[in-house]
């Protein structure tokens, strides 16, 4: 092999910080015990860990028990207020995360500005509700969340603001080899002057099979649509039912990649049977030979 | 060790050769080990005489250098190197013309390679590999595939001949990935690595050839129909545990 050059501690922090960031759903704590064993290093360990956790929870929005049965709190970039505390809109409380322990130790009560106007507050808590009502019926393990993310001081009409549906699901069953999420961020523009409510949907679904083997799914779709401003109530009936025919359409495309891979997709990787549809005569091979023979001579050999 | 076979396990497939170099900088002492363990996604270079293109893998490299099934050169020439015997090149040479026609059949391209040596048992050693891209861009005749590829590494001990028959032992390892992307339902990615062994007693009356490719073939099929049904199905699977399908049907009319 080539030389080896030892690497410097910034050089092997850099790599530790790439298994981390790609564990799978779920994963990053057996990933983690792994990482330590082999960089043997506890400096430079604690050092990736306390870097990579952070993002690895944002990006995978992972949910949290908050203390004292206050209900669980969804790690995510858009109820971030420092770096370990986290807003948990529906209860108006703030979690405080540890990171790497992937747990919540304490919960306060949210301040006045760290929580949406009473306007903005009245079209994120009835979209929350329609939001919890479709997950609940949807998703059997989903978790969701609805925060204000740009305009959360608007008084009222003639401001514009912006909300975000965070929904997520997780299913860890490592005993069955197997681990899976599904995340979905919908944001939403509330247009005051135009009237209108633009929807962007970003939807992320990721499986790992790993019994004797290791198989991965990772899909991805993005989604627009609009509808038109009104009262809370309503935009939150129509959000929620664009987002589940969003939603739903989006499953029916997964379910239809995954039934054209035998007789399409795979088989432009390898067919199930040769092209001449039996299996191939390997007792008989000299027929080749005698084929390339007379080919050669022909001068017809590819 | 372990660990670096624990992560290996969890670290995404496609990214196998980046995970794998992260590894043996990370563990430079156990490169041997880990070259060995790990499989990665094979390369391909071009034999200078022949023109044709051959796969590359730890059986048929020397130093820096590889050698060709077709011209039987190393690549960069290298002096003192390790050759077949002529009889069991004169096997090999059979295998890598027959290999290619079957690879033909059931791939509708790609490239394959055949490397034989002997081992210290009497008997000796085949690695059958096949390399297909399957993208559109690449050999995927229909055209599905955004990315595609498929990485099949058949090695195949044989023992010596015992009253007319041989013992096979096969371990053959498939990774492959496939992107499909398109607008109405974006980016589908699916990327794994199997691997499984094989143990056979078989007759040599039909030459050690015919055993080999009809073992492969047979592992072949399996290792595809497992990773289409139970693997892809897996994750399927779970798919609609996440997000069960019956809602379609029994929730869409509540608008």
């Amino acid at each position: 092999m080539a030389e080896e050059v030892e690497l410097s501690n910034k050089q092997k922090k850099e790599i530790a910080k790439w298994f981390f960031l790609n564990a799978p759903a779920g994963e990053i704590q057996y990933v983690a015990k792994d990482l330590k064993a082999v960089l043997n290093d506890d400096e430079v360990y604690d050092e990736a860990a306390s870097e990579s956790f952070p993002v690895y929870n944002k990006s995978h929005m992972i949910c949290l028990q908050m203390p004292a049965r206050s209900g669980d709190v969804l790690v995510t970039p858009f109820g971030e207020l420092d770096e370990n505390e986290y807003l948990d809109p529906r209860t108006a409380q703030v979690a405080i995360v540890d990171h790497v322990k992937q747990a919540c130790t304490e919960v306060r009560p949210a301040s006045d500005e760290e929580l949406p106007s009473p306007y903005t507050e009245e079209f994120r808590s009835a979209l929350d509700s329609e939001i919890v009502k479709y997950v609940g019926e949807a998703y059997p393990k989903g978790v969701c969340s609805v925060y204000c993310t740009k305009g959360k001081d608007a008084e009222g009409p003639g401001f514009d603001f912006e909300l975000v549906v965070v929904i997520c699901a997780a299913r860890l069953s490592p005993q069955n080899f197997c681990n899976g999420s599904w995340r979905s961020i919908w944001t939403i523009e509330f247009q005051d002057e135009a009237q209108i409510l633009e929807l962007k949907g970003k939807l992320q679904v990721g499986a790992h099979y790993f019994e004797e083997g290791n198989v991965q799914l990772d899909a991805k779709h993005e989604c627009r649509d609009t509808t038109l401003f009104q009262s809370p109530d309503d935009c939150a009936i129509s959000i929620a039912h664009i987002i589940r025919h969003h939603e739903t359409e989006y499953l029916s495309s997964l379910e239809a990649s995954y039934s054209n891979l035998p007789d399409n997709t795979f088989k432009d990787l390898r067919r199930k049977l040769p092209v001449t549809r039996t299996l191939f005569p390997w007792h008989n091979t000299s027929q080749f030979s005698l084929t390339r023979e007379i080919s050669k001579e022909l001068g017809i050999g590819k | 060790m372990e660990a670096a076979m624990g992560l290996m396990r969890r670290m995404p497939p496609k990214h196998s050769e980046t995970a794998l170099s992260a590894l043996l900088s990370l563990l430079p002492h156990h490169s041997a080990d880990l070259l060995s363990q790990v499989d990665q996604p094979l390369q391909v270079l071009c034999d200078v005489d022949s023109g044709k293109e051959f796969i590359l893998c730890e059986y048929n490299r020397d130093a820096d250098s590889y050698r060709s099934p077709w011209s039987n050169k190393y690549h960069p020439p290298l002096e003192d190197a390790p050759y077949p015997s002529p009889e069991l090149r004169k096997l090999e040479i059979e295998a890598n013309d027959v290999f290619s026609i079957y690879r033909d059949q059931y791939y509708e391209g790609g490239i394959s390679s055949v490397y034989m040596w002997e081992d210290e048992n009497e008997g000796f050693v085949a690695c059958f590999l096949i390399k297909k891209d399957g993208s559109k861009t690449g050999q995927g005749r229909r055209g599905y595939l955004e990315e595609g590829a498929w990485d099949a590494i058949h090695v195949i001990e044989v023992g010596p001949e015992e009253e007319g028959t041989a013992h096979y032992c096969l371990t053959s390892t498939v990774m492959l990935s496939l992107t499909t992307d398109d607008e109405s339902s974006g980016t589908f990615s699916l990327s794994g690595s199997i691997r499984r062994q094989m143990n056979a007693d078989l007759s040599v009356e039909e030459g050690h050839l015919c055993n080999m490719g009809k073992m492969i073939e047979e592992m072949e099929g399996k290792l595809r129909n497992s990773l289409d049904q139970v693997y892809f199905g897996k994750t399927k699977e779970m798919v609609c545990t996440l997000r069960p399908p019956s809602e379609v049907i029994m929730k869409l009319p509540d608008c």
